[in-house]
């Protein structure tokens, strides 16, 4: 489903949120249709729970505007809690009542009436699959079961608008493929907006219309999936070099009128591979990182030959050529310097 | 797009039969009878958290009537004397301020607060629980003292009375652990807090009559409101309908829990005020 640009579900202006000196979001501006599966992409510690729990009502904001389901989270925050669910990052419970008894405390403190939460739990019930289980405690269920509960704990109160923090860390596989699942259909047949925040680029390409990725507690790019990796080029030869070669990690763009890439035999750095490989016509830039070259091409099956031969005059130690299209891990890559793995590493 | 592989229902046709269903926030009662009804279902489900107000009372006034019963006074019936003592010791302290803790440790306490529930329910029911739970632990220390042969002057409605002034005193004392638990958020500090409040029950006259009391104790027991709890309980068992000993007591437990529940909303505010 879409964005619907004239009909805005989250818009912020300006969103910020310091702690102390720390500023944990800096000037957030945000803007995500009715309808629309959004994908808050980042790190550890980039800023994504910070701007959540503002939108939820959790946090005030010290700067800028919110505004959700049509309310501002600062002066209306009853309204805008009347019309979200969350799912936090760790799935809040209590591991003392059944499943069923905390979905119907969540009922009665959204003000449903006891028929209605019937109804409702019968929906929630036919999404998350809890089975039996639902009528057993807590503090029993696996954890793929509790986020499947949390998950059914938020939309009890049939939300306009649903916030899933990071709902598939310490997921399996199985469980990750289940709740991608989920949050599709909910999206689909019921035409839920969606905030999603996760740091895994492999979810957010799967689920998100459109992705906002953050860093540092700013948006630095913003886009659906497709735009973002079209604006890399169409197409990437990653080249798996033998050995600890790496010399340089500077990004290098073709050459003007470059056609010889070095004479065969010759032996260079990875940078000086780099900048070899990046005067061949068909190229479009190269990437330097750990062990590997990125060669960025408008037609990678075009640019595969060339490449190869060019490695091959300049006596370059390869293990491996790899065609394949960017990701969105090469988009965080060419936006902040390092893969979205080694920044949260440094944070 | 993967499936789960089960033959999941159409949401769009589950929904169809509840697409009105809206949210919308709920009175102020019913929040308070939602946040209560939880809390009391978790009491038998987590027993270590009463069975020591069952016991220890018990035990404590079968060993100080065992070991000081002939030490009174003749003219004192030390069985009835000693019986509020125990009742304050079961009740006092009894609150759900570990399990606020737990919610505000495990994150539950943040989904209660991003649903429409009045901040101040969420304090409230835990405490109207508190109140359910007191009046069930008078009940066996009543028992053991009128096994051992305490009679009530007032009757029936004096032991109507007796517990209610004892659930009044439990209900009044639950803000400290409550204001403790919002603003540490710790277990090991909201344990500790009865043990920080447990010497003012010793300086009373409690265990010995007032008059036998001298010194430095019996000044500190004439200014400890707890004294005047224990007086007017003692007058309902031995002493008779005394309205003058039952007006103080019930000024010494409205003092305390004028305390003890701004320490309480103050420690809620705080905890909350971050929020939008």
């Amino acid at each position: 489903m879409g964005t619907d640009g004239g009909d805005l579900t989250v818009a912020t202006s300006d969103l910020r949120r310091s702690f102390g000196a720390k500023v944990a979001v800096d000037g957030v501006d945000l803007s995500i249709g009715r309808g629309e599966i959004y994908g808050f992409l980042g790190p550890n510690g980039a800023g994504k729970s910070t701007t959540v729990r503002m939108l939820c009502t959790l946090l005030r904001p010290t700067g800028g505007r919110a505004m959700v389901a049509g309310f501002d989270v600062a002066r209306h925050p009853l309204e805008v809690r009347t019309r979200i669910g969350v799912a936090l990052q760790e799935a809040a419970l209590d591991d003392t009542q059944t499943g069923r008894e905390l979905l119907e405390l969540q009922g009665r403190l959204y003000g449903l009436r006891s028929a209605e939460i019937k109804t409702r739990l019968a929906t929630v019930l036919a999404l998350v699959d809890i089975g039996d289980a639902i009528d057993r405690r807590i503090g029993t269920y696996s954890g793929g079961m509790r986020r499947r509960l949390d998950l059914a704990a938020a939309l009890v109160h049939n939300p306009e608008v649903l916030f899933l923090d990071e709902p598939t860390t310490g997921l399996d596989p199985v469980s990750r493929r289940s709740v991608w699942y989920e949050v599709r259909r909910l999206n689909r047949e019921l035409g839920m907006t969606i905030f999603l925040t996760t740091q895994y680029l492999d979810e957010a390409d799967e689920l998100a219309d459109r992705v906002g990725i953050i860093t540092g507690g700013r948006i630095v790019a913003e886009g659906t999936p497709a735009e973002l990796k079209r604006d890399l080029g169409d197409d990437l030869v990653v080249v798996e070099l033998v050995g600890d070669t790496l010399v340089g990690d500077s990004p290098v763009g073709p050459a003007d009128g470059g056609g010889d890439a070095g004479g065969h035999g010759e032996q260079r750095s990875v940078a000086g591979l780099a900048e070899a490989l990046g005067r061949l016509p068909e190229v479009d830039g190269v990437v330097v990182e750990q062990g590997r070259l990125v060669v960025r091409t408008a037609d990678g099956p075009a640019a595969l030959s060339p490449v190869a031969l060019a490695l091959h005059r300049l006596g370059a130690p390869v293990r491996g050529l790899t065609l394949r299209t960017p990701t969105l891990d090469d988009v965080f890559m060419e936006l902040t310097g390092s893969h979205i793995q080694q920044e949260e590493e440094r944070q | 797009m993967t499936s789960t592989g089960l033959p999941l229902p159409s949401l769009a046709a589950a929904e169809a039969s509840g697409d009105a269903i809206r949210a919308r926030p709920s009175g102020y009662l019913r929040d308070v009878a939602t946040v209560a009804g939880r809390a009391l279902r978790q009491v038998p489900r987590e027993p270590a958290s009463v069975l020591p107000a069952v016991f220890v009372p018990a035990f404590f006034y079968a060993v100080n009537l065992g070991a000081l019963e002939r030490l009174a006074p003749s003219s004192v019936d030390y069985k009835a004397f000693l019986l509020p003592m125990a009742i304050a010791f079961a009740v006092t302290g009894m609150s759900r301020a570990p399990s606020l803790v737990t919610d505000i440790q495990s994150g539950y306490f943040d989904r209660l607060c991003m649903t429409p529930v009045r901040r101040g329910a969420l304090l409230a029911g835990l405490m109207v629980a508190d109140v359910a739970v007191v009046v069930a632990l008078c009940l066996p220390v009543l028992v053991v003292g009128f096994s051992v042969g305490v009679g009530f002057r007032t009757g029936f409605l004096g032991v109507l009375a007796f517990v209610g002034f004892s659930a009044l005193w439990g209900f009044a004392f639950t803000g400290f652990p409550y204001a403790v638990a919002l603003r540490t958020g710790s277990p090991a500090a909201v344990n500790a807090c009865f043990v920080a409040f447990f010497p003012f029950f010793f300086l009373t006259d409690g265990l010995a009559p007032r008059h036998a009391l001298t010194g430095w104790f019996s000044a500190i027991a004439t200014y400890n409101p707890i004294t005047y709890l224990l007086g007017a309980l003692r007058e309902l068992i031995s002493g008779g309908w005394q309205p003058g000993a039952l007006l103080q007591g019930l000024l010494a437990v409205a003092g305390i829990a004028v305390v003890s529940m701004s320490l309480a909303l103050l420690a809620l505010r705080s905890r909350v005020r971050h929020a939008a």
